[in-house]
């Protein structure tokens, strides 16, 4: 099956809980997300890689005012969810939700962290989605 | 550093804004109609608005906030504009500030001599969930938004990386949020014209009305660290750390320099225009600074032939305190690293070496998206020209500077001004 680069083809991997990015078959470089075009020699000759879902803690928050669809999911200003950038090995970085780390004390959670990558299935049948996020590693 | 240069020379020849607040019986064209009559009565020469050629509006949203797309020639029409061209200007929160580059660069292309900028946004209709859905998307609605991240955040986010990176501490960020408050108290335009000071008062004296027990806050610290008072958004940013959702219009009348006298004596040169973009804040190599906005301010000092040594007063994008902190980093003031220490020095006050935010900023002032970039305009043009009232600083104000940033720094435009 073909995967054209896209948010869609990656939702698609995260749906089958592999964490995805595309690489320039022409200069090497890794995109994550992962990109049609590579913006470091504009070729479009594109490979998709699997990540190896390792890396460590960039930046973190806890959010305690959410969106619509966090609030949705059981979050408010009593129980904060926490979300982050992390720094893959592969030296790329990516947006994704924290799960094992304490939301509600957001002091204690530290930058350089390592970090495995996790998949959170939510819905059934075809409203089914599948979020990816990090958990410490240890 | 580019060495773009304008093809003639540009002026700001008048500048107005509405009150910015939450207003609920006024629609963002009626903040524009007050922005653009205050506009008006400051050419000092007075004009007719007939001699005004061409249009740029900066909207973030009004699409989503009010229901209503196709905002340009809606503004245009009614302030009595049409059939001249008008055209929006979308680059999130940085939508006035490149909607005053779109006059700058009409002008100096020699295509027009007079062009009206504005700027509008009116927010405060939405519940705050649904706000916080509109501002995210200015984000990137595929990769980031799904994570959680919301625009207090995605800033919180940068402050986790700075504190690691230099050892700041979340109580150093206050002390950006007590200087904007002390200088919008100033401000009869702003949301919050009130010190933080005063802000205790008002709340105890609200308490004791009611019957209820008085909060016992010592000082500006305590009520900051209060739970209760200033409740945490996304860690390490409290409520205090954020600017407000607010309802404004500003907006400005440029015109090619020869032709400023015809408007007033004292016009304020716009001499330097720099403009960046990025990728999302998880695709950049460092998560402390905006390279945006860096590469925006070489390219706007270069154009204008000045350093940031220069620059005797900015109004930077603060739409969170660590987003001044890391502003005045990046515009070259202070070096990286230091500038939540020169906020804690009072470096930055209205009466330091290096005034930042003498209008209170996004966070007294408030933070009209779409308004604010043009917002900042105005207050350089009154600074400069020293009609600044009771906040005007005590320094000639011969050079200028103010910083727009969209998004989490996907878009950032600085200018540079000079009263000549």
């Amino acid at each position: 099956m073909v995967h054209p680069f896209t948010a869609a083809s990656f939702n698609q991997f995260l749906g089958e809980h592999k964490l995805m990015a595309s690489r320039c078959t022409q200069c090497k470089q890794t995109f994550l997300p992962p990109r049609a075009i590579c913006p470091n020699c504009h070729s479009d000759q594109m490979e998709w890689v699997e990540t190896s879902g390792k890396g460590t803690l960039a930046a973190f928050t806890s959010v305690y005012v959410g969106p619509t669809f966090m609030n949705a999911e059981g979050f408010d200003r009593n129980n904060p969810y926490a979300t982050g950038i992390v720094e893959l090995d592969e030296g790329v970085k990516i947006s994704a939700r924290l799960t094992g780390v304490d939301a509600k004390n957001p002091a204690n959670i530290k930058i350089g962290t390592p970090m495995r990558v996790e998949f959170l299935d939510r819905g059934e049948g075809d409203a089914k989605q599948t979020f990816l996020a990090f958990t410490p590693a240890n | 550093m580019s060495n773009r240069k304008l093809g003639r020379g540009v002026a700001m020849v008048g500048a107005g804004m509405c009150k910015f607040g939450a207003f609920a019986d006024k629609s963002s064209r009626d903040l524009f109609v007050e922005a653009f009559q205050e506009m008006r009565a400051s050419v000092d020469q007075g004009f007719d608005p007939n001699v005004i050629e061409n249009i740029y509006i900066g909207n973030f949203s009004s699409d989503l906030f009010e229901h209503q797309g196709h905002t340009a020639p809606i503004m245009a029409d009614v302030v009595g504009l049409t059939p001249r061209p008008a055209t929006r200007i979308e680059d999130a929160c940085a939508s006035g500030g490149v909607a005053l580059r779109q006059g700058v660069m009409a002008i100096a292309s020699g295509l027009y001599d007079v062009v009206l900028v504005g700027g509008t946004e009116r927010m405060t209709k939405l519940p705050t969930a649904e706000v916080t859905d509109t501002l995210g998307a200015a984000g990137d609605t595929l990769f980031e938004i799904p994570a959680g991240f919301t625009f207090p955040g995605f800033y919180a986010a940068m402050a986790s990386a700075y504190m690691h990176k230099y050892g700041m501490l979340p109580e150093h960020l206050m002390n950006v949020a007590k200087k904007n408050h002390d200088n919008g108290a100033l401000n009869p335009k702003a949301q919050f014209g009130v010190t933080i000071r005063d802000w205790m008062q008002q709340r105890i004296q609200a308490a004791l009305k009611k019957g209820k027990p008085a909060p016992t806050w010592k000082n500006e610290s305590d009520f900051l660290h209060d739970d209760a008072a200033n409740p945490m958004i996304a860690y390490p940013l409290r409520l205090f750390d954020c600017s407000p959702i607010t309802d404004g219009a500003a907006c400005v009348l440029l015109v090619a320099e020869e032709r400023a006298r015809e408007f007033t004596d004292t016009p304020i040169h716009i001499i330097g225009s720099g403009q960046a973009s990025d990728a999302a804040l998880h695709d950049r190599a460092d998560l402390t600074a905006l390279r945006a906005a860096h590469i925006a301010a070489q390219d706007a000092y270069a154009m204008a032939g000045v350093t940031a040594r220069d620059i005797r007063i900015a109004e930077v994008h603060d739409c969170f305190t660590i987003a001044e902190i890391i502003a005045t980093e990046d515009l070259g003031f202070f070096e990286p690293g230091t500038g939540f220490k020169m906020a804690e020095d009072g470096v930055t006050a209205r009466d330091g070496a290096q005034p930042i935010n003498t209008s209170g900023g996004l966070k007294s002032k408030g933070h009209p998206v779409g308004a604010s970039g043009v917002g900042q305009a105005v207050e350089v043009w009154k600074q400069m020209r020293g009609q600044a009232g009771a906040r005007q600083v005590n320094r000639d104000v011969p050079l200028a500077l103010t910083h727009n940033v969209g998004g989490t720094g996907q878009t950032a435009v600085v200018h540079v001004y000079e009263r000549k």
